[in-house]
């Protein structure tokens, strides 16, 4: 089994920066996401009817992409297919250098991240520049994002302004660290970007089967620049995208604004059928990505993750994501729903995310479309890799678990054994083989009486 | 067999078994409490994304301030054109133009109450997306009966096919510790003039 994330997590730990910025920033978004849920007295109703529908673009999904595929194609737009990453990004750096063009503005996009679209254009020779503002601060720092909607989270602004300083040649001398200057820098720097490319790759929050349309949602206006001003427009969106009819949108844009930022509605949404003679890109592509998707969608249990909108609020409400980050994951998709999507997207990789987790329920709380997290959690835990020692140990536990004298006789020795820790509640570090428990987690100390001996001095 | 057709058959195959779709439940609300005051509950919107919210056309040559070319479409009613500023209509204006306009002024297709949202669907008075985003200055004129309060009432009014624009507030990030700052790439100032004459 795979021990990225506990090592990757013992480091991230281990960094007081890093730990406060993203306390500081998963408490802001928490607070708001409650206050702006709770002004809908329907929420629950709404959440109901997206994982429904979700479901149902599940269950039709073949019918739907080629009802999509027929009616974008009917606009204008050329649709193509790709069965992975490398396939998609041939597609997208091939589109780019037939409209003769070396270069991309990109809009934000969790599937271009997925592909890696940005390394693979840079070995072609193409360059492929970020716009939103948390894509440009990772893509300056040569990093990598660690959350899915605020990319740049563990930065601080003091940091963000070092980085401006050192990788931006045109940042202003006198910058300081406020955020309305730290923008203003960013709108500086990509604005002539913006006006003079030829070629823009987005991709999409939703994909409307009825109509063949795609809807990108964001807030800085570097979405609409992207979407409007080039001539060429390349999407590349993941096939669970689709949603059946243009109308579920009432449901979803009431839904994932109120998730991912805690707002009523995002500053802007962009809608676009094909391609508009006088309005927009008139070269208008769309690669519909699979990467591992229709695997996923094999398993009954597993296959509601493909429901996720990528609101993140799961990760903002995470215990284990507050203290870690992003990056401990190893994924481009971290936090509750990157433990589940990333090892069922790369079946035998990523099997140790299914541990990174409480089980303490708080993502399927939050979670828009419902998708219960915890039970995949514990399903792929099931189905991963154990050990020769777990499988012994978990075996005996059973079988002392399974008869109850056997049972209170362990009890009462683990009781003898722990003496000497009574009293401090848990124990951090225990000799190996318990070492093997306790490396990652306190562990108990059994109270001076079982629960049973308890209630029997209790009845005397 | 070609990725379309090999993707195809792989969905087919893991959904071999998988049974029939689900019954989508429609429980939720399509409209807000009766008597809800929209245009209240809009301006209350507005204001909280800081847009600037003026009542009645004539209060256009206001919210435009101190803009002196002003980008319109050129279907734009005459009536709205008010003001001492100069009115250039858009037929096809280049990007260096857009960029060196003070202000764009635009109609609507529909309004969105409890959620502050202004639409645009590439309809009359409405221009092309470009218009509406390379300025600066951004000021929309929404009809009284344009507004709606619910999302649900709002999305039939669309024309579905056109490209479509959501606008709620001026463009902003929260990028940096999660905290709203107002302008980043689209326009910086957002007016919205309700007129109910």
């Amino acid at each position: 089994m795979s021990t990225a994330f506990p090592k990757a997590a013992k480091v991230a730990l281990g960094m007081p920066q890093l730990r406060s910025n993203l306390a500081h920033a998963t408490g802001a978004i928490r607070a708001k996401r409650t206050d702006v849920a709770g002004e809908l007295d329907d929420w629950e109703e709404l959440r109901s009817t997206a994982a429904a529908v979700k479901a149902d673009v599940q269950h039709r999904l073949p019918e739907l992409a080629l009802e999509f595929e027929r009616n974008a194609r009917a606009a204008g737009a050329r649709v193509h297919w790709a069965r992975d990453a490398a396939e998609a990004n041939r597609i997208a750096a091939r589109i780019t250098c037939e409209a003769g063009a070396d270069e991309v503005v990109k809009v934000k996009s969790m599937a271009t991240q997925e592909i890696e679209l940005n390394e693979h254009f840079e070995a072609e020779g193409l360059a492929a520049w970020e716009t939103d503002l948390a894509e440009l601060i990772v893509q300056l720092a040569e990093d990598r994002p660690s959350h899915i909607l605020v990319p740049a989270i563990h930065y601080n602004r003091t940091e963000i302004r070092e980085i401006f300083n050192e990788r931006m040649p045109d940042a202003p001398s006198d910058l300081t660290d406020d955020p309305a200057a730290l923008a203003e820098a960013a709108r500086l720097h990509l604005r002539r970007r913006f006006l003079s490319a030829k070629v823009a790759v987005s991709g999409a929050n939703f994909a409307i089967a009825e109509s063949g349309a795609l809807v990108v949602v964001e807030s800085e206006g570097n979405g609409r620049m992207c979407l409007t001003m080039p001539e060429t427009l390349i999407s590349v969106v993941g096939i669970e995208k689709l949603l059946p009819r243009f109308d579920d949108l009432e449901v979803f844009m009431q839904l994932l604004p109120r998730s991912s930022t805690g707002e009523r509605m995002n500053p802007y949404t962009s809608v676009w059928t094909g391609a508009t003679e006088g309005d927009g890109p008139e070269d208008v592509h769309i690669i519909l990505l699979d990467n591992g998707r229709s695997g996923v969608l094999a398993d009954e249990v597993g296959r509601q993750a493909l429901s996720c909108i990528r609101c993140s609020a799961c990760l903002n409400v995470c215990p284990v994501y507050e203290r870690t980050g992003g990056h401990a994951y190893g994924h481009v998709y971290p936090g509750p729903i990157g433990a589940i999507l990333a090892p069922q997207l790369e079946p035998g990789e990523h099997d140790d995310l299914p541990y990174a987790s409480s089980l303490c329920g708080a993502c399927y709380e939050v979670c828009p479309v419902k998708i219960n997290i915890p039970e995949v959690l514990v399903h792929l835990r099931r189905q991963g890799p154990h050990g020769a020692g777990e499988r012994a140990v978990m075996g005996a536990a059973q079988r002392v678990m399974a008869r109850p004298r056997l049972w209170r006789a362990a009890l009462r020795a683990a009781r003898f054994l722990s003496r000497p820790w009574r009293g401090r509640g848990h124990v951090r570090r225990l000799p190996w083989p318990g070492s093997k428990w306790t490396g990652s987690r306190d562990m108990s100390v059994p109270p001076r009486l079982s629960f049973r001996d308890w209630w029997k001095e209790r009845e005397r | 067999m070609n990725a379309r057709e090999e993707i195809l058959a792989r969905l087919r195959e893991s959904l071999e078994g998988a049974g029939p779709a689900p019954e989508v439940p429609r429980d939720y609300r399509r409209a807000l409490e009766p008597g809800t005051d929209v245009v209240d509950l809009l301006i209350d919107r507005l204001e909280d994304y800081r847009a600037r919210v003026h009542r009645g056309t004539g209060a256009i040559a206001d919210a435009l301030g101190d803009a002196r070319r002003v980008v319109v479409p050129a279907d734009l009613p005459a009536e709205w054109r008010t003001g001492g500023a100069e009115f250039v209509e858009d037929d096809r204006l280049p990007t260096a133009d857009l960029d060196a306009a003070d202000a764009v002024l635009t109609g609507c297709a529909a309004a969105v109450a409890v959620s502050g949202t202004i639409m645009l669907d590439a309809g009359p008075a409405q221009g092309r997306r470009a218009v509406s985003l390379v300025p600066d200055h951004h000021v929309i004129v929404v009809e009284r009966e344009r507004i709606v309060g619910h999302l649900a009432e709002a999305l039939p009014r669309l024309h579905r096919s056109n490209p479509q624009t959501w606008i709620s507030g001026p463009s902003a990030t929260s990028d940096i510790e999660l905290q709203r700052v107002e302008g980043v790439h689209g326009p910086r100032r957002l007016d919205v003039v309700i007129s109910d004459d």
